[in-house]
């Protein structure tokens, strides 16, 4: 709002705002404590992990376990986030497109892995196929191994980051409505067609958003997989999980040279998400602008 | 799937199709990956009795980890209400060099794994570390006990205040604000008297949210915590370290407090975003 109004539109809203000192202050107590809790441990996993030279940067991350490290986790998030995109589309057409009794109800449940801690997370696919799990004996038998390998790691992966994609689409389609879906139905469209040409491209900027969010809780996940994990060196561990055991071993470089990469992707994350934000806003603000009896021009 | 019939009144659900499809797909999604899964820990809990399953979850070193889990969270959350009205209010009301970067910087505890996070804060809070060089000399100590569980879960939590808070304050109407101004209101009492009210909801969702985040996290504190049995140690923990006994039974009683817990925070949350709804008059 404010970017918009001139110097004198300011003035008039005198009333409405803060002494300038008092303006300033806040800003800058914000921006202090930003600072400390934000951009300081940020700036720490980069100095760290660069504290003996680049040469050491690269030789850290050449080491053939950081390598299988970085390829389970992207296996583990190329399974992950596909799944729970097909959920999270699929619960959202139930949520948001329909009326029916325990609709309420569902949508808690979908929100539920949020507020399971990730240490019980991972506890609970332990006792489901651990050796002393329901499947336990089953699964020995038949020689399959779930807890202590990459199936669970993934499973419990797939928990943690279950809600995301759906909890972004939810609101939105129900904000949408009906009415273009019904248009297109009517129109002789197959109910695919309908999701395909007309949904899709409504919910594309939540669909991305809530992707890159799923994928950056799926990458990063510690707990849950730290569980199911077993800690196999160049087997089952995970990014984040690598960077524990080189840190517990004291190789500090090492360990933040991993992390690093982590916070590089955090970083493209944000910068990805902001750009969606920022872009939906403007769209948003240009066909706000437009005179509303060409609303599409 | 009773429990879930379409209710026919409804002219939409005649239209389009693929209800039967998705929700079909959601419910059994839903019920091998979170339900059945949870259902385990429930069961497993009954091969316990009574007074085994008490004696778990109330031993000392236990409840010593509860009242560090709860206490740490309890602050680090008000810390958050605090720091996250402030930051919410600056990014919505003013203008400064720099906005758009500290606005897109507050979803970073999102976006960073917890691990990373908990490394580079005891990085931080050491004594040979860029912050601790300068606070051990005077005395304090962040790292390695229960502050740090209180740092890292304030970093954990930022961001659920700023988002619920924000887009709150967006949509306040400037006009009620003239209005007490008009009135002769100074500008703290139209804060605390017309501003303050409209966004009390939020503040107390995202107080919920950061707070039941912080109950349940382990990556990053468990770096800075020092874990030191009955003094640091975080109830995650406790069950981590009942796991690696293998006391596959004390470990899940501990698990099942912790859900119950979650459960009754989850409800409150929804308890909490319904009543902003109806405060705001708009879907929150």
């Amino acid at each position: 709002m404010s970017a918009t109004m001139n110097p004198s539109q300011r003035r008039a809203q005198a009333g409405t705002t803060e002494p300038a000192w008092v303006r300033y202050s806040l800003i800058g107590l914000a921006i202090t404590f930003m600072f400390f809790f934000l951009v300081l441990p940020l700036a720490a996993v980069f100095t760290e992990a660069l504290r003996k030279g680049l040469e050491a940067y690269w030789v850290a991350l050449q080491e053939p376990d950081a390598w299988s490290a970085i390829r389970l986790t992207f296996i583990t998030a190329l399974i992950a986030v596909p799944l729970n995109l097909v959920f999270g589309i699929a619960a959202a057409w139930a949520i948001a497109k329909y009326e029916f009794t325990g609709k309420a109800f569902l949508t808690t449940l979908v929100d539920l892995p949020f507020s399971v801690s990730p240490v019980v997370a991972g506890l609970i696919y332990v006792l489901m196929f651990g050796a002393q799990g329901w499947f336990g004996p089953w699964l020995q038998e038949h020689d399959i191994k779930i807890v202590f390998a990459v199936p669970g790691i993934v499973l419990a992966t797939v928990f943690v980051t279950f809600p995301f994609i759906a909890r972004e689409l939810i609101p939105l389609m129900q904000a949408q409505g009906n009415d273009e879906e019904q248009a297109a139905i009517v129109l002789g469209a197959t109910g695919w067609q309908t999701f395909w040409y007309v949904t899709l491209p409504n919910i594309m900027w939540g669909l991305i958003y809530g992707v890159i969010l799923c994928n950056a809780r799926a990458m990063g996940e510690f707990g849950a997989v730290s569980v199911v994990s077993g800690h196999i060196r160049g087997q089952t561990n995970t990014m984040p999980l690598h960077v524990e055991i080189l840190y517990n071993e004291y190789q500090s470089v090492a360990a933040f040279a991993v992390a690093s990469l982590l916070a590089l992707l955090a970083l493209v994350t944000l910068a990805i998400k902001s750009t969606v934000e920022w872009r939906h806003a403007r769209e948003l603000k240009v066909a706000a602008d437009l005179p509303p009896e060409n609303p599409h021009a | 799937m009773a429990l879930f019939s379409l209710a026919r009144s409804h002219k939409a659900a005649r239209v389009l199709p693929g209800f039967n499809i998705t929700l079909g797909f959601t419910l059994t999604y839903l019920s091998l990956i979170v339900l059945i899964p949870l259902s385990a820990l429930i069961f497993k809990t009954f091969t316990l009795t009574w007074d085994q399953f008490v004696e778990a979850v109330t031993g000392p070193r236990v409840m010593a980890s509860y009242r560090l889990t709860f206490g740490a969270s309890l602050i680090a959350a008000l810390v958050n209400v605090v720091f996250g009205l402030l930051v919410a209010w600056v990014l919505v009301r003013y203008d400064f060099f720099g906005k758009k970067v500290v606005d897109a910087l507050v979803d970073l505890p999102f976006a960073l794994p917890t691990a990373v996070a908990g490394i580079s804060l005891t990085a931080l809070l050491a004594g040979n570390g860029w912050v601790g060089q300068y606070l051990e000399p005077m005395g304090i100590q962040l790292a390695f006990n229960p502050n740090g569980v209180v740092i890292a879960l304030i970093f954990i939590g930022l961001p659920f205040v700023v988002r619920t808070v924000q887009p709150v304050l967006e949509d306040a109407e400037k006009e009620l604000e003239e209005a007490a101004t008009c009135l002769g209101a100074t500008r703290w009492q139209t804060f605390t008297r017309v501003i303050f009210p409209s966004i009390a909801p939020a503040l107390l969702t995202g107080f919920a949210m950061a707070f039941a985040r912080a109950i349940g996290e382990y990556g990053s504190v468990i770096f800075i915590a020092g874990n030191m049995p009955m003094v640091s140690e975080i109830t995650p923990l406790i069950i981590i370290g009942k796991l690696e006994q293998y006391d596959y039974a004390g470990a899940t009683a501990v698990a099942v407090v912790m859900l119950v817990i979650s459960f009754i925070l989850l409800l409150v949350i929804n308890a909490l975003q319904a009543w902003q709804r109806r405060h705001t008059g708009a879907p929150a």
